[in-house]
């Protein structure tokens, strides 16, 4: 395998915790109203496989805010509706003078591959279900925000963990630092295999379980058209796993909830929820531009 | 190196030590093959011929041509991957003096014309290609080849590699054919139903890596089905192509316990490496079958030594860079496996797992003729062809693969110091590779 450009950031997994605090502290340092020209003159290419809004804004805004020159590539309307290979748009990206690359992809480890060809910083906005980084990123800066400590923190992740590179993300980041991660949800959607992810993760079918004690609630979004295929009905998982504010009672009485977006009312949690005075959701969004900016900063060799 | 095609009438390989375990020779022995043919196989300076051509074979192991039950040598119409001359060059330096080539070309060889193509000298084989046909037509499942007509045109079995005969109605006219003219059927066992999407072993890496796994019951459960099949005919030919679960093995176990005629390979692959080799995204560790789990490893070696594996085959599937250098779920499945075959199963089954050397030879040589009905190959029997491979079962190396013979560089050896190496091969009594 070839070597990987210095700053690409591939998944959590990769990464020991002293590099995510790095991050971590680097984003607490980022004021997205008075930001600091630390990317002036590059380029940093947004190629996006996959629709977002969230992530690409965010990521965008973050460059642009930093006086880095953006581009946003997207699967339609580019060379790639006309058969070329990643690789292939990777060097031309990389011929164009591109500095940095964000990539979204449907497949897991396109980004990956594209890291270990190229001989700049690859930046992983999400690929299939494997990973999204930067979202567990600004997901742990914005636990920091309202716990002192991840270490011993008990954290319950409710939904569909098989499809979401966000679970995965987190477990590897909340592993690292000595949180107790419960993954709950149906046997389709939580396999019991996640449980061996990384350390400290285990699996239950009871929300009950999951949320006794717990510290942080994150809840997953739920496709109804998974569940079709999987055979499961929609009532009944709103029955068993819905987040509702009775349920949002059986966890600690300052437990924030959490969710990575798009958010269904009525599906994997109430409107009250979502809404309610424990829900952090927003904030998350809000979290993700200071998070990008870090990390961008560090793919431009500027956090040390 | 590919030997010039001289072919001396005589050839006395002295000094070596031979292992031909259908005659159940396992001592220092000379051979002498002449005209093609094996003439004497005597204690050293036994031997009362004379010979034109020597070759000194002291301290090596002389056994009988290695046969290989399943390769892909991509003629016709995939030459951008390989071709039958790079392919069957690749093979004499792993030792094979016989490679039974897969019908999964372009066009799929379901007829006696391509058959015969294939076996044309102008292909530019440096061993015996002996060709497998396809099943059905197009290997599409659904009409049946002409199965006397391919037989008779030389193929040496049918299948539909790549694919699986999945259709119940169609397995079972498969095998009573198969009995009928005793020719073997070679099931690609995967229920495509299960693995759609699925690019690797259902596990712990799938899972962390964010793919979706291939169950270990797609394959099982298509075994399970044939060797039923097989019981319910008495002469019905089952052979099971590169096997890669404990299950699987269960089925094979039963069936020849029943006395039904069911054999069945492995790959080395499948015996060296477990899914964790796709860890990083490698599309060399990426095949189909899937590499599998430890425990599944451990299950193949124990069939390895007690005779439920018949032979190992490599599974030889040659792609070109672009092929594999995509994203994982995109890449196409399989690696070259012709040069390292003796070399991993020396240093893997024989050094780590003890399975005696005579067994390997075994694996390589009587096993797989016996799975084809191959006479005249597979053991040094006088009379029989005069393919021969001597090998160094001591000596240390390392694959290279930009070395390799083959026009491919799919392999995830490459780099791997390896114990045991061929060191000349010798078909029809030419030497076709020289180290």
């Amino acid at each position: 395998m070839n070597k990987v450009a210095r700053g690409s950031l591939l998944g959590i997994e990769d990464l020991d915790a002293p590099e995510i605090l790095k991050i971590l502290q680097a984003a607490r340092r980022m004021n997205p109203q008075k930001p600091k020209p630390l990317l002036r003159g590059k380029r940093v290419v947004l190629l996006f496989y996959e629709p977002s809004t969230r992530t690409r804004s965010s990521f965008e805004i973050a460059a642009k805010s930093m006086g880095a020159m953006t581009t946003l590539v997207q699967s339609s309307g580019s060379s790639i509706e006309k058969g070329e290979s990643l690789l292939d748009t990777g060097y031309t990206l990389r011929a164009v003078g591109a500095d940095v690359i964000v990539v979204r992809h449907p497949l897991a480890g396109a980004p990956r591959l594209m890291a270990e060809h190229l001989d700049i910083p690859v930046v992983n906005a999400g690929d299939g279900m494997h990973e999204h980084p930067s979202q567990a990123l600004l997901d742990a800066y914005t636990i920091l925000k309202h716990k002192k400590t991840l270490k011993g923190l008990r954290v319950a992740i409710v939904g569909d963990i098989f499809h979401s590179r966000v679970a995965r993300s987190a477990c590897h980041l909340l592993s690292k630092f000595g949180s107790k991660v419960t993954l709950c949800g149906p046997a389709e959607l939580v396999p019991e295999v996640a449980a061996t992810l990384a350390p400290g993760v285990s699996v239950t079918r009871h929300i009950e379980e999951a949320l006794r004690g717990a510290d942080v609630i994150t809840l997953l979004r739920v496709q109804k058209e998974r569940l079709a295929g999987l055979k499961l009905r929609l009532e009944e998982y709103v029955a068993r796993y819905q987040m509702t504010a009775h349920r949002l009672k059986m966890a600690k009485r300052d437990a924030i909830v959490m969710h990575p977006g798009p958010i269904i009312r009525g599906l994997e949690l109430t409107g009250e929820v979502a809404d309610g005075p424990q829900s952090v959701i927003v904030e998350e969004v809000h979290n993700g531009v200071p998070t990008r900016m870090a990390i961008l900063a560090r793919a431009a060799g500027k956090v040390r | 190196m590919a030997y010039e095609r001289n072919k001396p009438a005589s050839l006395l390989i002295r000094g070596g030590h031979v292992i031909d375990p259908t005659n159940r020779v396992d001592a220092p022995m000379d051979v002498l093959l002449r005209d093609g043919h094996v003439a004497e196989v005597a204690p050293p300076n036994k031997v009362r011929g004379s010979a034109e051509e020597k070759l000194d074979a002291r301290g090596l192991i002389v056994a009988p041509g290695f046969i290989d039950l399943h390769v892909h040598l991509r003629e016709p119409g995939q030459s951008y991957k390989e071709t039958i001359a790079s392919g069957t060059a690749a093979a004499a330096a792993g030792g094979f003096t016989s490679v039974c080539c897969m019908p999964n070309t372009t066009p799929v060889i379901d007829s006696q014309e391509w058959v015969n193509w294939v076996r044309q000298p102008e292909r530019g084989a440096v061993v015996n290609v002996l060709p497998v046909a396809a099943a059905t037509h197009a290997s599409k499942g659904a009409v049946l080849t002409d199965f006397r007509g391919l037989q008779r045109a030389g193929a040496v079995a049918v299948t539909d590699d790549g694919k699986p005969i999945l259709d119940n109605d169609i397995m079972r006219e498969c095998l009573r054919l198969s009995g009928e003219l005793s020719f073997p059927v070679v099931q690609h066992a995967e229920d495509t139903r299960m693995t759609e999407g699925c690019p690797m072993n259902d596990g712990p890496t799938s899972f962390r890596l964010g793919l979706r796994g291939w169950k270990a019951a797609a394959e099982a459960s298509i075994v399970d089905r044939d060797v039923q099949f097989a019981q319910q005919m008495p002469n019905a030919r089952l052979h099971v192509a590169h096997l890669s679960v404990a299950d699987s093995l269960k089925a094979v176990r039963r069936g020849k316990r029943s006395r039904a005629r069911v054999t069945c390979e492995v790959t080395p692959h499948h015996f060296t490496l477990t899914d964790e080799a796709a860890g990083g995204y490698d599309a060399n560790a990426k095949m189909n079958p899937p590499l599998r789990s430890a425990a599944d490893i451990e299950s193949i070696v124990v069939a390895l030594g007690d005779g439920t594996v018949d032979a190992i085959a490599t599974d030889h599937a040659p792609h070109a860079c672009h092929e594999k250098l995509v994203e994982f779920e995109r890449a196409a499945f399989g690696i070259i496996g012709l040069e390292t075959a003796l070399g991993l199963a020396i240093t893997k089954l024989h050094r780590e797992y003890k399975i005696p050397l005579t067994r390997i030879v075994e694996l390589f040589t009587s096993g797989p003729a016996r799975v084809f009905d191959l006479r005249g190959r597979g053991a040094l029997t006088r009379g029989n062809h005069a393919d021969v491979t001597i090998f160094d079962p001591k000596k240390r190396w390392t694959f290279d693969v930009s070395k390799s013979r083959s026009l491919a560089r799919n392999s995830p050896f490459d780099g791997w110091q390896l114990t045991g190496k061929v060191v000349a091969t010798v078909v029809g009594g030419r030497l076709v590779y020289r180290e």
